[in-house]
């Protein structure tokens, strides 16, 4: 079973790394990009089982070591 | 004073906080690695600045779910003081012994520098050695030592008297001198009881005279006059 975890920043948390980015777009060409805010992503292979536990250890994950929830969210996805 | 010194993988600045411990105590600190099980019964526990765990996962991170910082923490939770500087504040942080988290400098360049610290308190077990408003002058080194938390947070923790450290100017002047970003300027913060200490900058390394000055020095002093 695998499963991804998407961290992002709460929203009011500055980014200077997005914001580094979002003007480096700039400078290539690319005025178009309003924002820019940047995350990580997560793969995890777990062993098979019950979705529904998956889903809550996954969430104990994110809250114990793979966010930071007083800065970031997370978000989980769980693929058969 | 007896004292513990945690060292982590990646851990830089142990044997800097260990020479400024003896030199105020007049003993050696014992040097627990992360993998040893035992922390001896000491009167103050150390969490020293470097690249623990390389950084991996955010700084901090690792170091703060190793068995050894689950010992700091039930031991911090009993009543034993814990100084944590730099990356150590970033674990203490990571570990939720003292409010907030220290994010990427706000300019994203590394900086190491001496900077001018307003001491916001005297009236604690890290602070004793100085007096409220006194303005002191240390290094900081580090690319992740902007200050971060929300506004409730913030708000309790100024009202609580629980910001150790503002950075400032040489004239005490807390809108000027900020080197990261950090939210209201903090330099350093303790937790609810004023037992654990997590900081940014440098007191370790400006406590000898030929050295980059002896203002660091104050801290260690007032621990030994505080703790014996």
């Amino acid at each position: 079973m695998k499963a991804r975890v998407h961290v992002t920043l709460k929203n009011g948390v500055l980014d200077p790394q997005g914001k580094a980015i979002g003007d480096a777009l700039h400078r290539l060409g690319f005025p178009e990009v309003e924002e820019v805010r940047q995350g990580k992503f997560i793969e995890l292979d777990l062993t098979d089982g019950d979705p529904a536990t998956a889903k809550a250890r996954l969430d104990e994950m994110c809250r114990k070591l793979l966010a930071n929830t007083v800065i970031e969210n997370y978000r989980v996805e769980l693929l058969g | 004073m007896k004292s513990a010194v945690v060292v982590f993988p990646g851990t830089n600045r142990e044997n800097d906080i260990a020479r400024a411990l003896e030199l105020s105590s007049g003993h050696k600190p014992a040097m627990v690695w992360h993998g040893d099980s035992n922390l001896p019964k000491v009167d103050l526990i150390v969490v020293p600045g470097g690249f623990s765990y390389g950084d991996y996962l955010r700084c901090g991170a690792m170091a703060a779910h190793s068995p050894i910082m689950r010992e700091v923490k039930a031991r911090a939770e009993a009543g034993t003081p814990v100084l944590a500087v730099c990356n150590g504040f970033q674990i203490v942080a990571e570990l939720g012994l003292v409010p907030g988290t220290l994010m990427r400098n706000a300019h994203l360049k590394f900086v190491c520098a001496d900077v001018h610290l307003r001491v916001e308190t005297g009236q604690s077990l890290f602070t004793s050695g100085y007096r409220a408003g006194q303005v002191i002058k240390v290094p900081v080194a580090h690319a992740e030592g902007n200050y971060f938390t929300d506004d409730d947070t913030l708000k309790r923790i100024e009202d609580g008297g629980q910001i150790a450290f503002r950075y400032s100017d040489a004239d005490g002047d807390v809108s000027r001198g900020n080197p990261n970003g950090s939210r209201a300027a903090i330099a350093g913060v303790f937790n609810e009881t004023k037992t654990v200490l997590g900081m940014m900058p440098h007191p370790e390394n400006a406590i000898e005279a030929r050295f980059g000055g002896t203002d660091g020095k104050g801290l260690f002093d007032g621990l030994v006059a505080a703790l014996g």
